[in-house]
């Protein structure tokens, strides 16, 4: 220790720096998130979260495991690329649970116009109506079969 | 051996990178998802557009997203002839239950629909403090909502307004291109519910999607490009007056 004769005031100040540096190592432990920085600057639990959130709409291939007749009829028709759900709502809770969550009944009235009301922004190739014009207040599926709603194919459709 | 200060120090940087590897842990084991076999955007094709709504009341219900708020919205743009500098845009409610017909007839009108663009340079995720957003291996931008602090300059750094502020949570909020379904295997639940497929999820890392036979033949664009933020959601037929 003799070099260190007139280093005391050397010594105090590395014990601060080092009391500094401990102190620094303590609150990064207790307020650094666990693992951040594994995959990005992020913590990497919260890509595990994300994926975790609960599904709502099941997909239209789950539909299909079951209802392959309607998703057959439906290939053939003008609704081909609207999917289930996008009428019948979310169903993955009837998907996990078919026998006991059943889905409601829905109304054409207010289903149809949703998509087909005219409007002057939709593309012109789209098949709209003005509803009270078109049927005066009868439901829309008196005439046309949603799952394929051209009259005629929905005939032929019938008398099979 | 009496420890001198030479030792000590040497034995506290020791100390410190040891103490780092304890607090990093161990990894988890990995599911059978791989990300960087994916790089996700999505694809809008106007031209289909029928302003119907389906995506964001599909939206809203798959991410339990708040009334008033939008993770996803349609925009209507009405241009009257010789106005093509300032277009008339409208989105009642985000477009959720559908567009009232124009008082104004003739001119120019169709529908935008619009969501976080998953930007590979995402200026939201740049500014954010603390790493509460971030990007995930597969081109996602997602919101870490049990680390977010809720400071709001993310809300203010998106140029497409994409991010709000849950009013429950305190937290920033986005479209998380459904990241629970895209990594299921499953599409997004406004490109599920889309009735005329206006909205494609793509996998530009998958070459047997066909975005690539599309991009071969059709010219795309995205928002804002002079942003240059690598927007990942591709519009066809966008008109030049959409902001």
């Amino acid at each position: 220790m003799k070099d260190l004769k007139d280093g005391g005031h050397l010594l105090r100040l590395a014990a601060v720096f080092v009391v500094v540096f401990v102190a620094f190592l303590i609150a990064r432990a207790a307020l650094v998130p666990k693992g951040f920085g594994k995959y990005g600057h992020y913590r990497p639990e919260a890509l595990a979260e994300a994926m975790d959130k609960p599904l709502h709409y099941a997909g239209h291939e789950a539909c299909a495991d079951c209802h392959s007749d309607i998703v057959e009829v439906k290939s053939t028709g003008k609704h081909k690329g609207v999917n289930c759900e996008s009428c019948h709502g979310p169903q993955e809770k009837h998907v996990e649970d078919p026998a006991s969550v059943v889905p409601a009944k829905l109304e054409a009235t207010s289903l149809c116009p949703r998509c087909h009301t005219a409007n002057a922004a939709k593309p012109k190739n789209f098949p709209q109506v003005v509803p009270e014009d078109h049927s005066g207040g009868v439901a829309c599926d008196t005439c046309h079969k949603p799952h394929s709603p051209v009259i005629e194919a929905d005939t032929a459709e019938v008398k099979k | 051996m009496s420890m001198t200060r030479r030792h000590f120090l040497l034995l506290t940087a020791v100390a410190a990178a040891a103490w780092d590897s304890i607090i990093a842990g161990t990894p988890e084991a990995a599911s059978s998802y791989n990300a960087s076999n994916h790089w996700y955007g999505m694809l809008i094709n106007i031209e289909e557009c029928i302003g119907c709504g389906s995506c964001v009341r599909a939206c809203q219900l798959e991410n339990n997203v708040p009334d008033g708020f939008y993770r996803t919205w349609v925009e209507r743009y009405h241009i009257e002839d010789w106005q093509v500098e300032s277009p008339t845009v409208d989105s009642p409610d985000g477009g959720k239950n559908g567009f009232p017909e124009l008082k104004e007839t003739g001119g120019k009108n169709f529908f935008v629909p619009k969501l976080c663009n998953h930007c590979a340079d995402s200026p939201c995720t740049q500014v954010c403090p603390v790493g509460a957003t971030f990007h995930t291996p597969d081109g996602v931008v997602l919101v870490d909502s049990k680390y977010c602090l809720g400071c709001r300059y993310c809300i203010q750094a998106c140029p497409y307004g994409c991010r709000f502020l849950n009013p429950t949570t305190n937290t920033a909020e986005k479209c998380s291109l459904c990241y629970h379904r895209i990594t299921k295997g499953l599409t997004t639940a406004c490109c599920e519910n889309c009735p005329t497929g206006a909205r494609q999820l793509v996998d530009f890392k998958n070459p047997k999607d066909p975005i690539h036979e599309f991009l071969k033949t059709h010219s795309v664009q995205v928002l804002k490009p002079y942003m240059a933020t690598k927007a990942k959601v591709d519009y066809y037929g966008l008109d030049g007056s959409v902001r």
